[in-house]
């Protein structure tokens, strides 16, 4: 299942294996849908700032089979997040799910392949909720994950159980034999009155370069709550588009924190549906980049019902040649009465060929309503960088120490300890600056 | 300590000081009066290297040093100190973890080993009894939603621990009430000693009350107009600055 040519036309061209039931008929219409849309390119508005056709013409392998990957435990090492001894762990290769090299020590997390899970007791939750994402994101990227999934992952948390141990969720795309194309793909049901947090990282392995396609649906019950943390900080080789789709119930809550520090084009997309009344939702982001690494956060938080809450705090770092961009929508239905929803996004540029694009976009059709945006760029505070400079510190410190102050408020959001120090100490390395980054970026 | 020249600067095509002479030596405090636009947070600015003035004659020596060959950082390093007029809030940044910072940097500058998490908390507890300020601004992010009495007293209890040679004082008493006036005036005076010297810029006569200076100099339009002792003060402090415009003709400017 080596591609020859380029993964596009490989698509263009594929056969869907036969899959029964919703699962079967979901990847036929995806597929159908796939053909009808194909790539979204710089003309479509959602994809204005991000081009990822190029990404499409290369040679990928594609894996089929896990046991033909040579990964072990050891390989996985490598990126296990401190607090790992005390955490569920799954790992996805090359966007297949492995059962083998996963750790569930939860009696009340329930983890199985999607297709087995879909036919057994499960199967009408997964009817209900697999493929939600695709009326959110009517793309060809979206339909390509869902016609072409294998080896997806389900996860299933007992109602009213609070989950002590969190999950992480490893994705590990080996490269060692040339690049690979990967489409993680999960769905996770937390049950009424059930809380779990959980924490996704990205790694590829090798020198060639990875191209991920992942989409993850959340569906959080009624009084459910959950964090969830996505830390980004691959190679500069590696490109993904990233999506969480959130489904909240009524008096849900969810909070959530997208840490984007490295790679080479990175798009996420995170919607959160407020499917009842009185359900509420954090969102949280930060993304430090230098380089020519390309990140593009798209958000989407949709008021279906009344008395819904939603803040929402973005803020960028960018220096280099690199390129930060924030979409946040928000929707209110002419239903969602009484919706709070507060969004900003706050940017500092370090250097001259860095760009920010900022948009939020607001459609409001209920009248009784509380919404605002704001969305700053500039560059460090003058009269700060004095300020500490007149108590001694170097100008390379007092810049580094106010970036790391502009940070905080998205840091202390990450309610894990030992992933909070962890990003902590991820952004006071990639926040260092001195004269021979500078200098260095200078000739790239 | 510090030798001023016929200082010139300004901003941009903009002139405000036009040849300041002013000679401090150690164990002096010397207040700079003057009516608002005289110059004077200019001169305290330019002193400290506050880097968007142009300084397009004269000098100023600092033990013997050029001081406005040194960067900002360096001129700190060396003991210099101004307590800024608006001190920065910057939110995210732990007071304590950036005076931590700025106290290792000066002694690291001086080839001094840095405090140990246990040496600096006994500096910091001996300082904050000294300037009588409280743990818990301490504690909040840089002077994040403090008043302004507290910001001032922040920059005291900085000065406290950073142990200046020269202390240059921006318009330390604006925006206090008379009894934040006194604590700040006590802290100072606990601070001086003969090693070391106070710059004090100050709009009114009161602060004066309480830290007496050795002498007072008059600034207006960018110069030095007159100089005298701790008398001087009351003066202006009757008579208005108008005496003051009044007595000095200046030459029109060219």
């Amino acid at each position: 299942m080596n591609p020859t040519a380029n993964i596009k036309d490989y698509f263009d061209q594929a056969v869907l294996p036969e899959t029964k039931g919703k699962i079967g008929s979901l990847r036929k219409n995806a597929q159908q849908l796939y053909t009808r849309l194909g790539i979204p390119t710089t003309k479509q508005e959602e994809w204005k700032y991000t081009r990822i056709n190029g990404l499409f013409s290369k040679t990928y392998q594609l894996t089929s089979d896990l046991s033909k990957v040579p990964v072990s435990s050891g390989d996985i090492d490598a990126l296990r997040l401190p607090g790992n001894a005390n955490a569920n762990e799954l790992v996805f290769v090359n966007g297949l799910f492995s059962l083998e090299l996963s750790k569930i020590i939860s009696k009340d997390l329930i983890v199985l392949p999607l297709e087995e899970a879909a036919t057994d007791e499960f199967s009408e939750t997964i009817a209900k909720h697999l493929g939600h994402s695709g009326h959110y994101l009517k793309d060809g990227i979206n339909a390509l994950n869902t016609a072409f999934v294998q080896a997806a992952a389900f996860l299933h948390l007992k109602k009213n159980k609070v989950l002590e141990h969190p999950v992480y969720i490893y994705h590990f795309f080996d490269t060692r034999n040339g690049n690979t194309f990967s489409q993680p793909r999960s769905l996770v049901h937390i049950g009424e009155n059930a809380s779990m947090q959980v924490v996704e990282t990205f790694f590829t392995v090798g020198t060639g370069e990875s191209f991920t396609n992942q989409v993850m649906e959340i569906v959080v019950e009624k009084d459910a709550r959950l964090e969830y943390y996505k830390i980004q900080n691959d190679s500069s080789e590696s490109s993904q588009v990233s999506t969480t789709h959130i489904r909240q119930l009524g008096k849900s809550y969810t909070h959530s924190v997208s840490i984007s520090l490295n790679g080479n084009i990175v798009r996420n997309n995170l919607n959160v549906i407020f499917e009842a009344d009185h359900c509420e939702s954090h969102l949280y982001g930060l993304y430090c980049l230098k380089g020519q690494t390309h990140v593009d956060n798209h958000t989407v938080v949709d008021n279906v019902q009344p008395h819904c809450f939603s803040n929402e705090l973005y803020k960028g770092v960018v220096d280099g040649k690199a390129t930060g961009i924030f979409n946040g929508k928000i929707f209110v239905r002419k239903d969602a009465q009484k919706t709070n929803a507060y969004q900003s996004n706050k940017n500092i540029l370090l250097s001259e060929t860095a760009t920010v694009n900022a948009k939020p976009q607001l459609e409001i059709f209920a009248d009784d309503v509380k919404c605002s945006h704001g969305c700053t760029v500039g560059s460090l505070d003058e009269e700060a960088l004095f300020y500490l400079r007149s108590r001694g510190l170097s100008l390379d410190q007092a810049r580094s120490l106010l970036l790391q102050a502009f940070a905080m408020d998205i840091l202390e959001n990450i309610h894990l300890e030992s992933i909070r120090s962890h990003v902590s100490s991820l952004i006071s390395q990639r926040l260092e600056i001195n004269e021979h980054d500078r200098i260095r970026d200078d000739i790239e | 300590m510090l030798t001023i020249k016929n200082l010139h600067a300004g901003i941009e095509t903009k002139k405000i000081l036009k040849g300041i002479d002013l000679e401090i030596k150690a164990g002096e405090v010397h207040a700079i009066m003057g009516p608002n636009g005289s110059g004077k947070s200019t001169l305290a600015s330019v002193l400290a290297g506050r880097e968007n003035y142009e300084i397009t004659e004269g000098s100023v020596t600092y033990f013997g040093k050029d001081l406005l060959e040194m960067s900002p950082e360096d001129r700190a390093r060396e003991g210099v100190f101004l307590a800024f007029q608006y001190p920065v809030e910057i939110p995210g940044l732990s007071t304590t973890n950036f005076i931590k910072t700025s106290v290792n940097e000066i002694r690291k500058y001086r080839g001094e080993e840095p405090l140990d998490a246990v040496g600096f908390l006994r500096l910091m507890k001996e300082k904050m009894a000294l300037v009588n300020i409280d743990q818990s601004l301490l504690s909040r992010p840089l002077n994040e939603g403090f008043s302004g009495g507290e910001k001032k007293r922040n920059e005291i209890f900085q000065m406290a621990m950073l142990q200046p040679k020269l202390a240059i004082m921006d318009e330390t008493d604006s925006g206090l009430d008379i009894d934040a006036i006194r604590i700040v005036a006590n802290s100072v005076n606990k601070l001086r000693n003969k090693d070391n010297a106070v710059l004090l810029v100050t709009h009114y006569q009161r602060l004066l009350d309480y830290i007496i200076p050795d002498f007072v100099h008059v600034m207006y339009n960018g110069r030095i107009v007159k100089s005298g002792s701790k008398e001087l003060a009351l003066e202006l402090e009757e008579k208005g600055y108008d005496f003051i415009k009044h007595e000095v003709s200046l030459p029109e400017e060219a």
